[in-house]
């Protein structure tokens, strides 16, 4: 069977249809089933019908995202009550502890990123990863700091991104692979983008599982909780009888 | 001694400018070195083996051991004779007899 691929973090501002366009003609080409716009500014109906209308057009399975960096747990909380049930897939963009601490436990938090370059500002250590792995979030890395940096600050992130990675697999949290790209010539297939995730220490399996089985199951789970059928894992509804 | 297996990949080139075929694998001789080293270069076993100008698609040689260290270092190129540039891995292949009929 041929795996399917998703890349769900593509950096463009929904505000700009023509960028957008040229990474969804670029991503349809390289392969991708699924791609994902992040919102970072709450929810714009307009703006998501065209992105969606644009990905069925190429015939690539749009993903409502959306994107936060919260301040405090207070914020963290408030964000996830109001959107959780607007977007498909929830990342929280961390760079303080508690933040950090507060998302990996929350069930309603699909991926934690860790976008800092600044080693003490990476908060994925193995206290994080055992709250995450028994919560639902994964964690997503983004290849885009890889192919723009160069040198020594290159060679902390794959540090840090090395270590993460090994206890992520310890703890078996699962690991998503995001372009994080906002520009054509940044975009990688996902094969590509799986030779990328070699550097971080994964295998091949490992490596495509995480732009295609990580993501999609992320997807799929999320989707099915937001259907109206949906009553809690597990139990859905079937068929509706008629009242007696 | 023991044969060393190979393997054979078609990349495609996406560049802003047209470099020559001598500008290409310098920039994936400087990737593979910027990641591994050059120790870690020189186990790769890296030849160019052809370059098309027209269609952008070169043929590259590398050791089979080396394979996940070589096409890391090409989805890392962002940059080719000084203009910007990405390199995409179309296929790869035991034998260019095989790469060659993939390919059509």
């Amino acid at each position: 069977m041929t795996r399917a691929f998703a890349d769900l973090h593509l950096r463009v501002n929904p505000k700009d249809p023509q960028a957008a366009q040229q990474l969804i003609t670029k991503a349809e080409k390289f392969g991708y089933r699924m791609i994902s716009i992040p919102f970072t500014t709450g929810i714009h109906p307009d703006e998501l019908a065209t992105l969606k209308s644009m990905c069925t057009e190429v015939g690539v399975d749009f993903v409502s995202r959306a994107d936060f960096h919260p301040r405090t747990e207070n914020d963290l909380t408030h964000f996830l009550r109001k959107f959780r049930r607007k977007f498909e897939v929830i990342c929280i963009s961390c760079d303080d502890k508690d933040v950090a601490r507060q998302a990996a436990k929350d069930r309603r938090v699909d991926l934690l990123n860790f976008f800092s370059l600044d080693y003490h500002k990476r908060f994925f250590d193995r206290a994080e990863a055992e709250l995450a792995s028994s919560s639902l979030a994964a964690l997503e890395v983004d290849v885009k700091p890889l192919l723009i940096l160069e040198g020594p600050p290159r060679v902390r992130l794959l540090t840090s991104l090395r270590r993460e990675v090994a206890i992520a697999r310890e703890f078996k949290v699962p690991i998503v692979v995001s372009s994080g790209v906002g520009e054509e010539r940044f975009m990688r297939s996902p094969r590509d983008m799986a030779s990328l995730s070699y550097l971080l220490g994964l295998d091949e399996a490992l490596a495509l599982d995480s732009v295609s089985t990580n993501p999609l199951a992320i997807v799929m789970r999320n989707r099915e909780k937001l259907s109206a059928r949906f009553v809690a894992p597990g139990i859905s509804v079937v068929k509706e009888g008629e009242a007696s | 001694m023991k044969r060393v297996k190979r393997r054979y990949l078609a990349v495609q080139l996406e560049s802003q400018k047209l470099p020559t075929e001598r500008e290409f694998i310098d920039a994936v001789w400087a990737a593979v070195t910027k990641l591994y080293g050059e120790v870690g270069a020189s186990l790769t076993g890296l030849a160019l083996i052809n370059f098309n100008i027209e269609s952008k698609v070169a043929v590259v040689r590398v050791s089979l051991a080396a394979l996940d260290m070589v096409r890391a270092s090409l989805a890392s190129i962002t940059h080719i004779a000084g203009g910007d540039a990405a390199v995409h891995v179309l296929s790869v292949s035991g034998t260019l007899k095989a790469l060659y009929s993939n390919a059509k």
